[in-house]
């Protein structure tokens, strides 16, 4: 059998033939140099500026020979492609904002929901594949009502965090399940605290102070970091959090968005809620007029 | 003679008490485990563990409420590794009372939970036989406990000391001893804090004797021989 050296492969393309040699080809033991040299010379034709694991990314249930499992990142970029999610943990509750890109002006404002409450105590905001998130936010509903049914006590945040990311994990282990191509920021306020986690369609699941999905992650990142989280309230809290979805929106790229945001704190007596009407135009106009301000300059 | 019945399922007539002091529990129990009429064990420990900070006071069908504490002690096992910290009183309370609730039709068995954990400090939960589940200052339970609603509305009170609380038990389960048939034998107590767990036996000879109860004799020939009591003194 040739190498896949030889051939040009046109980016995007999809020729059956191509994969039908490919994937026998798996099942024979190669020469390992010979077949990473291929993936090399295939990346470098390419004119995408990611990486094509030819033959390697059909499947799930296949590494590459560098031990990446590349349907597992494509669906990590499905995330990317999303508006922003941004989540910050306050000294006193969470908050969390989504940049929720309006696909048609048709649509009414409010709906097409991206943060879900999940539990009196806690709440998701999803970015990615919405289907796949609406899945996600209904099975951790449901482990958090069975954790409570069993044990007499709402669910602690870490253990459903542990639930929901086992269960995103699961769907990358068998070729005839996808992996969600959604990730998830939640937030929750138990007996230890405030807590904040971000589940990625991996099955990773870690705590955070802040953290950010979609789109603008990096910038928002890089804001995040430039807040005194330690000494911020909420009610602080979501005006930063306007203001950084604001900055980093791309007026150019996308068009119109709605800003959907809530918080789990003291005032809101320690449940998910959204934030309320007058503290979120309050958080917009600030975050309109910090925009202002550095086009100004 | 009285048939003794020694064929008769094990019970524990018993009597058992938990209640929480200013900083923790404390949790007592007599010893005996009755067959009918014949006494199985005289020294039986109705105390059982669940957790490190987690005990719970047996009574009713000994059977019934051995396995109850073994699968919870199981799930309580699971669940604190799965938490990575200890589990809470509430949660190992709501597990005991789901068996007893759903098995409701084919256990005899009323259970005392307490402990202590970080989040409430000390907590007594009471789970009798229909498998309610009730969070109480102090709780009692088994046949001799009935001697003792009257003594806990007059002796307890909020807020005591650790001894003052583990004077209480001792003193109940004692009374109770003397009245009911079916509890007898030593008072085992438990106390539960944030230091720790510790256990405290009292023999029964040597406990305080009540109106009319004996004193403990060695031998027959004593009581044969002594005086008999003197005649009433118009």
């Amino acid at each position: 059998v040739k190498p896949n050296s030889n051939r040009i492969d046109p980016p995007g393309s999809f020729k059956i033939s191509d994969n039908f040699r490919s994937y026998s080809g798996l099942r024979r033991k190669k020469n390992p140099i010979l077949r990473s040299l291929g993936e090399k010379e295939s990346k470098q034709q390419s004119k995408k500026m990611s990486s094509i694991g030819t033959g390697y990314d059909l499947s799930v249930t296949t590494f590459s020979p560098d031990g990446r499992v590349f349907q597992i990142e494509y669906a990590a970029k499905a995330v990317d492609n999303s508006g922003t999610v941004v989540g910050i943990k306050c000294k006193d509750g969470i908050v969390m904002g989504v940049e929720k890109l309006i696909a048609s002006k048709m649509m009414l404002p409010g709906s097409n929901r991206r943060i879900h409450s999940v539990h009196r105590h806690a709440g998701m905001a999803v970015a990615g594949l919405a289907a796949d998130g609406r899945q996600i936010v209904a099975r951790a509903k449901s482990e958090a009502r069975s954790y409570e049914s069993v044990y007499g006590d709402a669910v602690p945040v870490k253990e459903l965090s542990e639930r929901v990311a086992s269960y995103v994990h699961l769907c990358t282990l068998y070729w005839w399940l996808r992996p969600f191509g959604c990730g998830v920021i939640l937030g929750g306020y138990d007996k230890d605290g405030p807590q904040l986690y971000m589940i990625e369609p991996s099955g990773i699941s870690y705590r955070y102070f802040g953290a950010a999905i979609g789109k603008g992650k990096q910038a928002a990142k890089t804001e995040i970091e430039k807040l005194k989280l330690s000494e911020m309230t909420c009610k602080e809290g979501v005006i930063e959090v306007a203001k950084i979805i604001y900055k980093l929106h791309d007026e150019a790229k996308d068009k119109a968005f709605e800003l959907e945001m809530s918080w789990i704190c003291e005032e809101s007596k320690r449940e998910h809620q959204k934030v309320p009407d007058d503290l979120l135009e309050e958080a917009k106009t600030a975050a309109k007029t910090a925009l202002e301000e550095m086009d100004a300059d | 003679m009285m048939d003794l019945n020694l064929d008769a399922p094990h019970s524990m007539g018993t009597t058992i008490i938990g209640v929480t002091y200013n900083g923790g529990v404390v949790l007592g129990a007599d010893s005996r485990t009755s067959t009918g009429m014949y006494v199985a064990n005289r020294a039986s420990d109705k105390t059982t563990q669940l957790t490190d900070n987690v005990y719970v006071c047996r009574s009713g069908s000994a059977a019934d409420s051995q396995v109850v504490s073994d699968y919870v002690r199981y799930f309580l096992h699971q669940h604190t590794i799965q938490l990575g910290q200890p589990a809470t009183v509430k949660v190992s309370a709501n597990l005991i009372r789901m068996l007893a609730y759903n098995n409701k039709n084919m256990l005899q068995t009323g259970l005392i939970v307490g402990g202590w954990d970080k989040y409430e400090g000390g907590k007594i939960y009471g789970i009798p036989l229909g498998g309610t589940v009730v969070e109480q200052p102090f709780a009692i339970g088994g046949s001799g406990s009935s001697y003792l609603y009257g003594f806990f509305d007059q002796a307890w009170k909020e807020n005591m000391t650790k001894e003052e609380a583990e004077q209480l038990v001792v003193k109940a389960v004692s009374l109770a001893i003397a009245r009911d048939g079916a509890s007898g034998g030593v008072v085992r107590t438990v106390i539960i804090n944030s230091e720790g767990v510790t256990r405290n036996f009292y023999p029964g000879d040597k406990l305080q004797l009540w109106h009319e109860e004996l004193e403990p004799q060695n031998s027959l020939l004593d009581i044969l021989n002594a005086a008999g009591p003197e005649p009433m003194a118009i």
